[in-house]
Order: structure tokens, then sequence, then C-alpha cells
């Protein structure tokens, strides 16, 4: 079943083969067809106007949040270049501003996510362990169970959640928040590690339990240095999902001392959508981090993606 | 306790945060400490290993389903047994109709439009020079919560009277082109489309990644043979590049629309689901949480889900053909 359930025919990169100069000689080949290829007009032009349109919009917005109010209502971002006139007052505004305080709502973020990554990662690891190396009755139709459960779409799951959250007195805390993103995580979570874990040679395994090796010990010390990659894909998955998340954020934390970044920033454009020096700001405010985490470590989030790793 | 449900100051919440860490690590030893010693039964291993993980998703997924589909048979208040009177409240109201005809353009032209784009994107910046700064580009969005991602095109679609200057981008494009500024979130279909827009936006940087991949995965015996017989560029395309990789297409476009059907922070940030543009998520949203209609929202959750097996169905399949053709 784990082989089945693997995504399949989804190769990582190419290694980049060095097993003498005639493959060197036709990756080089490749490299002067790609050559060919863009010097093609047509095909230049459309790449071209995809990487536009693709970071341009982004690119308005940043110029945007760090123009005065007063232009930003009068021109576009583009006469920015014209005459440029710089301010910080709009962070300013939007950090600690008295309607929005921006730095209060990041902290909330940044405590939502650190646990919500930690611990549905500590789980997840556990549980794909005895799935992966311990054998009881009745394990591979769990293990189906798991997979099936990565499909049930999050809202099925929010009203009577939502009870039970109210009937034991948690919520406006963080408590549900932490609660709800780590079940939530934890099929897609067992399913990718369990994946990684089954690339682990199980001579490893046993060679450790010969050795007189517990269950604990084997988990702690060969299979967890060796999974560090895998935990790093999901880890930045996961980072990215409860950092971005506004569904989970809206219905289990709007208290106001709770309510993360994003549950904030779309109260904002609901409220006051066109006071753009505030929103543009925001918008920058909430992306800084994910972006800065996604561009350092976008090799392991690729690695994640090819893995079979997508979270709906 | 008190402490640990209210926390004003943000030391408070890190020390909440600290805590509910340590409280969780703290367990986990326990259990582990105690269940791992020399002959102790395997099932008590099996238990401490996945009894922490099997508990919370039985009780925050598996009972949670259950019971929302069964409120779907209740009333909105869940006091009383309305039998199918929700299913023929969603498909009977004419609203509620648009609101699913929207989730289907949503659902198909959202995997096709960005996969689209991500394979034309992938195979063209594939070895070139700037492949890796072309890529970083269009993945960057996947980076950037759906609720900036709206904030941007928001304000790419901002309007304003065609003889005031403009600030919004395409709008601005069209005055330049001598055309009037339009509202793009206005009118039905269009304002659909523009939000659907958004979503591609966002998810062919995805579509981008895997095919690219797999693109570097075909063999250069395959291109090379087929450059031998003096193929177009746009022949090896279609006859040599698509079927190799179908796929990881087949993959791309079902887990596209797998994540096209529950999102709902779009619609939600640039519209609110009015102007006609609400989707099943969203709608599912504002039934249960903002209107109170609880019985309609749970309908709506289960539609969710059943739309999505069809989807997960097909892509098993396609899974399991592409293992027996290996």
């Amino acid at each position: 079943m784990s082989q089945a359930t693997t995504v399949p025919d989804v190769p990582g990169p190419a290694p980049t083969k060095s097993s003498g100069p005639r493959k060197l000689t036709k990756a080089e080949q490749r490299a002067v067809d790609a050559k060919t290829r863009l010097s093609s007009p047509w095909a230049s032009v459309i790449a071209i106007v995809i990487a536009i349109l693709w970071s341009v919009p982004t690119l308005g917005l940043f110029v945007t949040s760090f123009r005065p109010e007063i232009d930003i209502r009068t021109s576009g971002w583009w006469t920015f270049f014209r005459d440029p006139a710089v301010t910080w007052a709009n962070y300013d505004a939007v950090l600690y501003g008295g309607s929005t305080n921006f730095i209060d709502v990041f902290v909330n973020t940044i405590v939502i996510t650190l646990p919500a990554v930690i611990i549905p990662i500590t789980l997840a690891l556990l549980a794909a362990y005895a799935f992966a190396w311990l054998d009881f009755p009745g394990r591979n139709m769990l293990f189906v169970a798991v997979f099936a459960l990565q499909i049930v779409p999050i809202q099925i799951t929010m009203i009577p959640l939502l009870t039970q959250y109210n009937n034991w007195g948690i919520v406006g805390s963080f408590w549900p928040i932490w609660l709800s993103h780590t079940i939530f995580a934890l099929p897609l979570a067992i399913f990718l590690l369990h994946n990684f874990m089954m690339d682990i040679p199980r001579s490893l395994i046993e060679a450790a339990r010969v050795d007189g090796a517990g269950h604990v010990k084997i988990f702690f010390q060969v299979l967890l240095p060796l999974l560090v990659p895998a935990i790093a894909a999901f880890g930045i998955f996961q980072f990215l999902w409860v950092w971005n998340d506004l569904l989970v954020g809206l219905v289990f934390g709007s208290a106001q001392e709770v309510a993360p970044l994003t549950v904030r920033l779309a109260d904002l454009t609901g409220t006051r959508g066109t006071a753009w020096h505030l929103l543009s700001a925001g918008a920058f405010v909430a992306m800084v981090v994910p972006v800065t985490v996604f561009l350092l470590l976008q090799r392991y989030f690729v690695r994640g993606l090819l893995a079979g790793g997508v979270k709906g | 306790m008190e402490f640990l449900l209210n926390t004003g100051t943000p030391v408070e919440k890190f020390i909440v945060m600290g805590i509910a860490i340590l409280l969780f690590v703290a367990v986990m030893a326990i259990v582990l400490f105690l269940t791992d010693r020399p002959r102790m039964p395997q099932w008590i291993t099996v238990l401490a290993f996945l009894g922490p993980a099997a508990v919370l998703v039985v009780f925050g997924l598996v009972y949670p389903a259950i019971r929302t589909i069964i409120n779907s048979f209740r009333s909105d208040n869940g006091q009383e047994w309305v039998a199918l009177a929700n299913y023929g409240d969603v498909f009977g109201n004419s609203a509620l109709r648009l609101v699913l005809l929207n989730t289907v353009l949503w659902v198909i032209l959202v995997p096709l439009v960005s996969t689209a784009v991500g394979l034309v994107y992938a195979v063209l910046v594939d070895r070139t020079r700037f492949e890796k700064l072309a890529k970083t580009l269009v993945f960057l969005p996947m980076a950037i919560s759906m609720v900036g991602a709206s904030i941007i095109w928001k304000f790419v679609y901002d309007f304003k009277p065609t003889d005031r200057p403009q600030t919004g981008l395409a709008n601005q494009l069209l005055v330049w082109l001598g055309f009037d500024s339009q509202q793009f979130l206005l009118t039905w279909p269009w304002n659909t489309f523009f939000l659907i827009a958004v979503m591609v936006w966002i998810q062919s940087g995805f579509a981008m990644t895997i095919l690219s991949a797999s693109i570097k995965a075909i063999p250069d015996d395959i291109i090379e043979a087929a450059k031998l017989d003096g193929v177009t560029n746009w022949q090896m395309f279609r006859s040599v590049t698509v079927p190799s990789i179908r796929p990881a297409v087949v993959v791309v476009i079902t887990t596209i629309a797998m994540a096209t059907l529950k999102v709902f922070d779009i619609v939600f940030t640039m519209t609110g689901g009015n102007f006609d543009t609400s989707i099943v998520a969203n709608e599912f949203y504002t039934r249960s949480f903002v209107r109170g209609e609880g019985g309609i929202g749970a309908t709506l959750a289960v539609l969710l889900f059943i739309m999505v097996i069809p989807i997960v169905v097909y892509n098993v399949r396609q899974m399991k053909l592409a293992e027996e053709q290996r």
C-alpha cells in the first residue's frame, strides 16, 4: 500500500549526471536548445509576459506601502519612479496605530504558529514510525484510513469542533487554534513522513534492534538524524499553512486578543477597503516572514511538494 | 488555570506558548518513558506511538464529520429532523444555485489555466540562463497568504472614474488604451473570472514546479531521437514533452482542483461573497457563522465533501494506471 500511495511519476529534479563527458555534452546540447527556443520571438514574449504578470502586482503594492498617503490616493504607484517620495509612516500607522495595532497581531501569529508546527510534526513522526516499523493487526487498513482523511474538507468539522471547544470553555484562548491546526495537519503529516521513512533501509533498523536498542532509542538515535530533510520539508509546509491560514483563525480565533495577522488584515479590507496606505503596509508586514523563510528554504519546500505534500 | 486562557500582554502570550510546548513535550516523554521497557507487549508500544495522533484525528476529524453529515438533515437550530429539506433549499434557491455554478466555474477554470500557464512557462524557461530567477518569480505567490494575494490584486483592480488619475494598474492600462475604467468586481460573470485569476496566479507556481521536475526527468535519448527526426519546437512539445509528463499533469490538475474547491480566502477578502461571487466554501462560512443557518451550512460542507470524492477517485485511478504502465 505504501507504494501505491506515493505520488508516482513525479520524480525529483534530475540529478546532474557526471558519468562521463558524453552526458555533459547532452546537457549542454539541451542548454543550447533552450537558447534557440527562447530566441524564437514568440516564446520569449510569452515567458516575459508571464514573468511580468506574476511579479508586477506585488511590486506595485510594495512600492505603494512606502508612498505618502496623499500620493497613494491621487496617483498611481508607477508615477513613483518619476518623483520618488518615500515614507515609513504607513508602516508606523499600521504597526502601532491604535485602530490597527499590527504589532500585537504579529505576536499572536508567532504564538499560534510555533506550537502549531512543532506539535503535529512530533505526533506525526511517532505515528509514522508505528506505521512504518511496528507490526500490528489492521495496520494497512488504518494507514489507508489516514490517507483517506486527507480529503476531508476542514469545513465539515468546524461547527461540531466549535461546539466542543465551547463546552470546554476554551474559546477565546489560543488552545482551540493550536488544537485545530494540529488535528488538521496530522493526516498529511503522517502520510508524508511515512513515505520518507520508508526510504530508510530496513537493515539499519534491524541492526539497531539486534544491538538491543528499544523503539524509543531507534527512533531518536537512528531515524531522527536521517529524517531532518523530511522534517524540514514538512515543517515549511506547515509553517506557511499556519502563518497564512485565514479560515481556522477566523472560526476558532476571532477574539481580539488571539486573532492572527490574516484575520485582522481581512477585517481591514472589509472595513477600510480604500485605506491603501494601511492595507499595503499591513499586507507586507504579514508577508515578510513567510517570504523570507520560503526564499531561504525553497529547496526543502520543493522536495516536500515533489513527495506529494499538498494540503487543501 | 485562568492565566492559561486569558492572555493580555505579549509576554503572557509567549509564556503560555512556552507552557503549551513544554506540557506537550512532558506528556509525550512520560508516555514514551513508561512504555519503552524490554518485554513490554507490542500493543502497548503501538498505542504509545500511534495513540495520541489517533485520538486527535478521531476527535477532530472523524467524529465532527459524522456530526455535520447528521446535522445536514436537521433544521438550522439542530432541533428537528427535516430529511432532505436543506438539500432541496440548496438546489432550489436561485442564489444558492448561482453559488454552485460559480464553484463549478472555479473548479474547471483554475486547474486548467494554472496547469497550462505552469506547463508553458516551465518549458520556456527550462535550462535557460535565467531559469532560477524566472521560476522564483512565479513560485513566490505560494509563500504569500491568500489574503495578501487578494489585497495585491484588489489594488490592481482598483477603480477611479475615467477622467481622474488612476490608481489601479488594470484600469490605467484600459485608460491608456483609450477605454473607460471599469468596476472589475461588480458584474457577474466577469467578477468571478477576475477572482479566479487570483487563484490561478497563486497555483501556477505549484504546477510549474511539479511539471518542471518531470520535464527534466524525460530521458535524453527520447529527445535526441526526436531531434534526429527533425521535429520543430512545437512538435517536440506536443508529441514528446506532453505525453511523457502526462501522469504528472493529471496529478497537478486534480490536486489544484481539490485545493480550489476548498478555497475560501479570496472570495471572502475581495468581495465578501457579494455581487454574485460567492462559492460553496465561502457560502458555508457565511451561513454557518454569520447568518446562523447551521442546517444549510452543514449541507454546504457535506456538498464540498461530495464534490471532492470524484476528483480523488480519478486521481487514485490514474496513479494506479501509471503504476501498471511501469
